[in-house]
């Protein structure tokens, strides 16, 4: 079946370039042109939005928190498939509850025989750890087939919890000392503000859904900082090369300009990327499934957003332009641009 | 921009080129790959989530290496002022982490200073040349003598015995016939075990949880077990516990006649009498030497064989045992009989191991992981190939093409790292496609800015690569830097993504800035065009 649609969609590939080729295909474009939004003007909305969507991020991840995955709270996690096709989840439950190991969930997902067992941390150490697995091991039995056994100890979750946080600070710390080479440092602040912004949204998005925190969300969080840096990097190349060029244009229209002249681009490749994910995110499977939902909500919905309507709006505060040099603009403004 | 010399254009094509060709050995059975030359073996490995396999991560207990040494230290003390006649009251005791000892006269304190001074030598032994000594020998001040342990010289003990440990271990895990098992150091004290393919870590487990310090000693008639228990216990000897249940308690003396580094051979047999399964082992020459002295000394008294502290047997000497072989019964099953003989083939670890973390993916999801990872990225990579020719038309092909290659070389390269291909890899790979298609996209939209602003065909495409390739490159470099640091803090599958991000950058930065420019102007050479299709 599915390699049926592989085969068709390779075919319609081939048809669909060798008309390109010749030149015959129209040309579909899903931004005009030429765009004219007042962005800038929309700061006054978007600021106050995205503080108060802020807020509630922040206090949704002290209120209910992050739901932690196994390898930053501890414990055991195993996912097993019911030999018989369904699994019975009550009787599993029965069993593992007899084994007095405290806290045991257990999710069904993906078709009925798969089932996911969560064992919390158990008090005593790392051995500690290794009894309670054998345990359920051995309460299972050659019922099910196991696909996947983790056990974290105590110390090897707090370390990983550490070093992912350190790594997250060191990603932004490093990527800001580059742009504020590259750059002057407004742009640097800009984009920091813009990141924090971010990572902020995101964590309040893993809060509400409740996704599993673990190694993953790290390196989906680092992800969505590369990408929305990547966008947050294009307009500002933009805009440094406006303020070149314009010295007298005032600082909204310029950015404006800016945004607008790159908004086809930032438009079409975050259309690309979530072509990209949402393969991942429908064929994908289970593993990667919460990586690729997180990864969606950040780099699609919030860090289009971001460079848009906080990263390059945000540089009138921090003063960008204000001291430019008196000279004559050798060109006019939004009608040709100097060769 | 859009003139390239032709040296410099065959440069290019043959870096992709050859870059490309590294991907070919994934394509042919491993099997038949193994009898090509060696620097044409490389290719990816697929991480334990995808094929299926145990990670194991050890640790080493660091208070026991310490709590050794610190005890080591004590007796060498001992002996060293009984050796010099010099008294001490209170004995040697260990607090603090140092081991302490106080002079009777005033007067010996120098002379013991100097003694105990003796004991300490430098550190990294004769090549040595830091000034560092393996033991810091004080005096406190009122006749007590302090002597501890500094911390390098800690930090050295632990990074030997972390060394000898991952050779035993090693021993240990090649015993259990497993194809291509990964042993490596990780930090200071930890040991990381990777071995595809295994379904079930217990027995590998049982095998590394163990210490295996086997020993030959007598066993102490001269009290009975309980009156021990009670508190009688001789001072040479000590209280052990039988190894199978019920537990039952033995008087053992201190002193060892024969230990498990002596043995050469340990092999799971059956006793010819009983059949039940027993462990047969071989001495060194010394080892039957001193067990054959012991034996003849002790006739008609009970020994007892000691596994990490725990009595397997105490059978009664009924002769002499001088050829050095023996064997060891004790209610082995043929698995524990097997197990035993493994560990003492392979030798007693310097100090137990704690398994810290685990993580085991089974055959099948390794096999599901591959075919859904498979198909998202084809029907990923189909949906922006379609996008990009509806949008592009012509310019979509060569961004197809040009991304298409960029594939291949991130294969490519991950194949002559020999890097290994994880779930969350492939995931790295699909994002890889989005940065790689934004590179051409923001090419793109530029010339098709520059031809607004009035430019001809050729001068828009020249402007709009000279200014795309700037944004390319800052864009590029700091999502670089992201996956550089998700590497330097990443462990396994995570690395696995960091790693074909990084790659995955590099070649779309190559791509963009020498490839798809290559195309486009071998294009407007052809076409020598009035105006762009874009």
């Amino acid at each position: 079946m599915t390699h049926t649609v592989l085969i068709g969609l390779g075919v319609l590939i081939a048809v669909l370039t060798v008309v390109a080729a010749l030149g015959l295909l129209p040309s579909l474009r899903i931004v005009p042109d030429e765009t004219h939004f007042d962005f800038t003007r929309f700061r006054r909305i978007s600021f106050p939005i995205s503080a108060a969507l802020s807020i509630v991020a922040i206090t949704l991840f002290f209120t209910h928190g992050l739901n932690f995955g196994i390898d930053f709270r501890g414990g055991t996690l195993l996912e097993v498939r019911a030999k018989s096709g369904a699994a019975d989840i009550a009787a599993m439950r029965t069993t593992l509850d007899g084994l007095r190991l405290g806290e045991v969930q257990l999710q069904q997902f993906g078709d009925a025989a798969n089932v996911l067992i969560r064992v919390a941390e158990q008090p005593g150490g790392d051995a500690a750890q290794q009894e309670a697995v054998q345990k359920v091991r051995s309460a299972l039995g050659d019922s099910v087939e196991y696909r996947r056994v983790e056990v974290v100890g105590p110390r090897v979750s707090g370390e990983l919890l550490a070093f992912g946080m350190l790594g997250l600070m060191l990603a932004i710390v490093s990527i800001l000392i580059y742009l504020w080479f590259r750059f002057e440092w407004q742009f640097a602040l800009g984009a920091m503000i813009a990141n924090v912004h971010d990572i902020v949204l995101t964590i309040g998005f893993m809060s509400i859904s409740q996704v599993d925190f673990d190694l993953t969300s790290i390196a989906a969080l680092l992800t969505i900082l590369g990408y929305s840096l990547n966008d947050t990097v294009v307009i500002y190349d933009r805009i440094r090369e406006m303020l070149r060029r314009y010295k007298k244009m005032p600082m909204p229209q310029l950015l404006n300009e800016s945004i607008n002249s790159t908004l086809s681009r930032s438009i079409i490749t975050h259309f690309t990327v979530t072509l990209a994910l949402l393969a991942l995110l429908l064929f994908g499977g289970h593993a990667i499934h919460s990586f690729t939902a997180v990864m969606m909500f950040g780099v699609v919905l919030v860090g289009t957003y971001t460079s848009i309507f906080i990263a390059a709006p945000i540089l009138i505060y921090l003063g960008v332009g204000e001291h430019r040099e008196d000279a004559p603009d050798t060109a006019t403004p939004a009608k040709k641009s100097k060769a | 921009m859009l003139y390239f010399t032709r040296w410099k254009a065959l440069g290019i094509i043959l870096t992709a080129l050859i870059v490309c060709l590294c991907a070919v050995p994934n394509f042919f059975p491993e099997a038949q790959v193994k009898t090509w030359p060696a620097w044409a073996q490389r290719r990816l490995v697929l991480g334990l989530d995808l094929q299926g396999g145990s990670y194991l991560l050890l640790e080493v207990d660091s208070n026991y290496v310490k709590k050794e040494r610190l005890d080591q230290v004590r007796d060498d003390v001992r002996r060293t002022l009984r050796d010099a006649k010099i008294g001490f009251t209170g004995g040697v005791t260990v607090r603090n982490d140092a081991v302490e000892v106080r002079i009777t006269k005033e007067t010996d304190a120098q002379a013991a200073l100097a003694k105990l001074r003796e004991l300490s030598q430098p550190l990294g032994g004769l090549m040595g040349s830091s000034g560092q000594r393996d033991l810091e020998v004080t005096d406190a001040g009122g006749g007590v003598i302090r002597l501890s342990v500094p911390q390098a010289a800690m930090l050295d003990r632990l990074r030997k015995t972390i060394e000898q440990s991952i050779q035993i271990v090693e021993r240990r895990v090649n015993e259990l016939g497993t194809v291509e098992p990964v042993i490596q150091r990780q930090g200071n004290d930890r040991i990381l075990v990777q071995v595809p393919g295994l379904q079930d870590p217990t027995r590998l487990k049982e095998l590394l949880g163990k210490t295996a310090k086997m020993e030959f000693r007598m066993v102490d008639t001269s009290v009975p077990p309980d009156q021990a228990q009670a508190g009688r216990l001789p001072p040479e000897s000590e209280l052990l516990m039988s190894a199978s249940p019920p537990p039952t308690p033995y008087v053992v003396k201190k002193q060892v006649l024969v230990a498990g580094g002596d043995l050469t051979d340990a092999q799971a047999s059956f006793d010819q009498r009983t059949g039940e399964p027993v462990v047969s082992f071989k001495f060194n020459t010394s080892g039957a030497r001193k067990f054959s002295q012991a034996t003849q000394e002790n006739v008609g008294l009970p020994f007892a064989i000691v596994l990490d502290n725990k009595v397997i047997s105490a059978p009664v000497i009924r002769e002499p045992i001088t050829g050095g072989q023996g064997q060891i019964s004790g209610s082995f099953t043929v698995q524990s009989a097997n197990d035993l003989a493994i560990l003492l083939r392979a030798g007693a670890l310097p100090a137990p191991l704690t398994v810290v973390e685990e993580r085991t993916v089974g055959p099948g999801l390794g096999q599901d992981s591959i075919e859904k990872g498979e198909l998202a990225a084809y029907v990923g990579s189909i949906l922006v190939i379609i996008f990009m020719l509806l949008t592009y038309r012509l310019f979509g092909v060569f961004a197809n093409i040009a991304v298409a290659i960029n594939v291949a070389m991130i294969f490519g390269l991950l194949s002559l790292l020999n890097a290994t291909l994880t779930l969350p890899g492939i995931a790295g790979i699909v994002l890889t496609v989005g940065i790689a298609v934004d590179s051409n996209v923001l090419i793109y939209e530029r010339i098709r800015e520059e031809l607004r602003g009035g430019r001809n065909a050729i001068s828009a495409i020249d402007a709009g690569f000279k200014r795309a390739l700037a944004t390319i490159l800052d864009s590029n470099i700091t999502t670089f830097i992201a996956a550089a640091v998700l590497f330097y803090i990443g462990t396994g599958p995570v690395r696995g993504f960091a790693v074909t991000l990084g790659i995955g950058i590099i070649t779309t930065v190559f791509t963009a800035f020498t490839l798809t420019r290559l195309i486009v102007a071998w294009w407007v050479r052809w076409k020598r065009p009035q105006s762009v299709p874009i």
